[in-house]
């Protein structure tokens, strides 16, 4: 290998680093947005639940009056 | 734990996850383009010399980065800073990447030099030994601890004790030249020219501003997974 | 003053009594050495000389000091007395002082069999290398008390504390080795106390640090 084989070596060793870095940004952020969707839907669900709990609640009631009624 | 307290300020003229990426990216393309277009060919070394401008900006880097961990840590350890732990640990963890950097480019600069991957005869190139084994260390401890505040007090401790050990390896392994090695490879040391020295100032100020530019990326990527948790531990 | 060193001298004198009953952390490191020395003469090839032997007792010294150091907090950590002793009304150096103080104790019966040892199997022990031993157990003691109490607080113990001794124990190993076998010693010798000096500082003022939150 001559001295300019090493040189370019050198050089391509430091290019290397920086975009193995970009690379664990990219799984990092990956990994973000999978966690960030998951809190969405467990926030909607949370939302929707007390609602949709109310209704099952009176239809619960509604039943009961039914039957005893 | 992270609080969910920005220690940034709401509203900044540029935030600085921006412009640091953005301040490396010119830096480094100069840097690159003067080493290769103006920079000289060195007359005994030839090109493989140029490796001296990426090799050293690293080893410079590397422990600029490990004095900001420091420094970080006796801001925890002393300030009680919030946030110090976090960025003294990301402050090291760079250190350590430019440490192995310099390692690798150091080695490949000594096999064009002197024909061997590796030479005790470089006092550059041993202390970084010395330091990588001590910091990989730091990282065996960091992840023996649970997290929480005794995790991050021996963190920064050590951290403390690693700075200090930079100027006393190094005496050490000048000492050690003679019985170790009674013949030492002087360098050539560069009687740089200007147009050299010019190259290496751009070259050392770029690789700092690519060391900042992962700072900051990785701070914020940590700032996003804890307030990620948080949102979590909130929705429970 | 007064206070601050009776209460280390108490300390000390638990470390010394408990190890006085129990005989086994000193008894523990004088074999290891000896079987150490007596490897070393194994491993090293006939035309090597004394100036490798040299090389090797340090190495022999640093690892005994582990062996004995890797013990330091164990009964503490085992019996959750470091709690006790945190919680108590003594200044936190206190413990890191008396602990060095045990240990530096430990380490010298120990080295007083290693070193006529050594001069038996393979080469004469100087006045410089004496004063070399003396100086390093200092720095062994004061920077091992304090990593012996970070590794005793992660989960895994015996084996952090020889990743983060050893680096820190190079420059000791350096100004050792060349305290024996350099003609002028003195360099050596200096440079042995500024490291004691430095990281003596570092240790006492971070000791706190190390065993509280």
């Amino acid at each position: 290998m001559s001295g300019g084989d090493y040189l370019a070596a050198a050089y391509l060793v430091v290019l290397l680093v920086i975009l193995v870095y970009v690379v664990i940004i990219g799984l990092k952020l990956a990994r973000l947005d999978r966690d960030l969707s998951a809190l969405v839907e467990l926030a909607r669900r949370r939302i929707e639940a007390p609602a949709s709990m109310q209704e099952e609640q009176r239809e619960q009631e509604e039943r009961e009056e039914s039957r005893v009624g | 734990m992270e609080r969910g307290a920005d220690p940034r300020p709401a509203r900044r003229a540029v935030d600085p996850l921006v412009a640091v990426p953005v301040l490396a990216v010119t830096l480094l393309g100069t840097a690159v383009g003067l080493v290769f277009f103006f920079a000289p060919v060195d007359a005994d070394q030839g090109i493989s010399q140029k490796i001296f401008y990426i090799h050293v900006p690293c080893a410079l880097t590397a422990y600029a980065c490990f004095a900001w961990g420091a420094w970080k840590a006796y801001l925890h350890l002393w300030k009680r800073t919030p946030g110090a732990d976090m960025e003294s640990y990301v402050a090291i963890h760079q250190g350590v990447i430019f440490g192995a950097l310099t390692l690798l480019t150091g080695s490949i600069w000594a096999k064009a030099s002197w024909g061997h991957w590796w030479v005790w005869s470089s006092r550059q190139l041993v202390l970084f030994l010395v330091l990588f084994l001590f910091y990989a260390a730091y990282f065996m401890l960091r992840f023996s601890i649970d997290p929480g505040p005794a995790r991050a007090n021996l963190s920064a401790v050590y951290a403390i004790f690693g700075v200090a050990l930079i100027p006393v390896s190094f005496l050490a392994i000048r000492l050690a030249e003679d019985f170790v090695h009674p013949v030492v490879f002087k360098r050539s040391g560069p009687a740089m020219t200007g147009s050299m020295f010019l190259t290496f100032c751009v070259a050392w100020a770029g690789i700092l501003a690519l060391a900042a530019a992962f700072y900051h990326v990785e701070l914020a990527g940590k700032r996003l997974d804890s307030r990620v948790r948080e949102l979590r531990g909130l929705l429970r | 003053m007064t206070a601050y060193a009776g209460d280390v001298l108490t300390l000390a004198r638990k470390d010394l009594r408990l190890e006085l009953r129990a005989r086994d952390t000193v008894p523990a490191m004088v074999l290891f050495v000896v079987a150490t020395l007596v490897v070393f003469h194994f491993a090293l090839p006939a035309a090597s000389g004394d100036l490798a032997a040299y090389g090797l007792l340090w190495v022999a010294l640093i690892f005994t000091s582990l062996l004995g150091l890797v013990r330091g907090f164990a009964a503490e950590r085992d019996q959750g007395l470091l709690d006790a002793l945190v919680l108590a009304p003594v200044d936190r150096s206190t413990i890191w002082v008396a602990k060095a103080l045990a240990m530096l104790a430990f380490l010298a019966l120990a080295q007083a069999v290693a070193l006529p040892a050594f001069a038996l199997f393979f080469a004469g022990v100087s006045w410089e290398t004496v004063a070399g031993v003396a100086l390093a157990d200092i720095g062994i003691c004061t920077v091992g008390t304090l990593l012996a109490a970070m590794a005793a607080a992660s989960r895994t113990r015996e084996l952090l504390l020889p990743l983060l001794f050893l680096p820190l124990a190079i420059p000791i190993v350096v100004g050792g080795v060349g305290a024996s076998v350099v003609e002028e010693p003195g360099r050596y010798l200096g440079f042995l106390a500024v490291y004691d000096a430095i990281f003596a500082i570092i240790s006492w003022a971070s000791f706190e640090y190390v065993v509280t939150e």
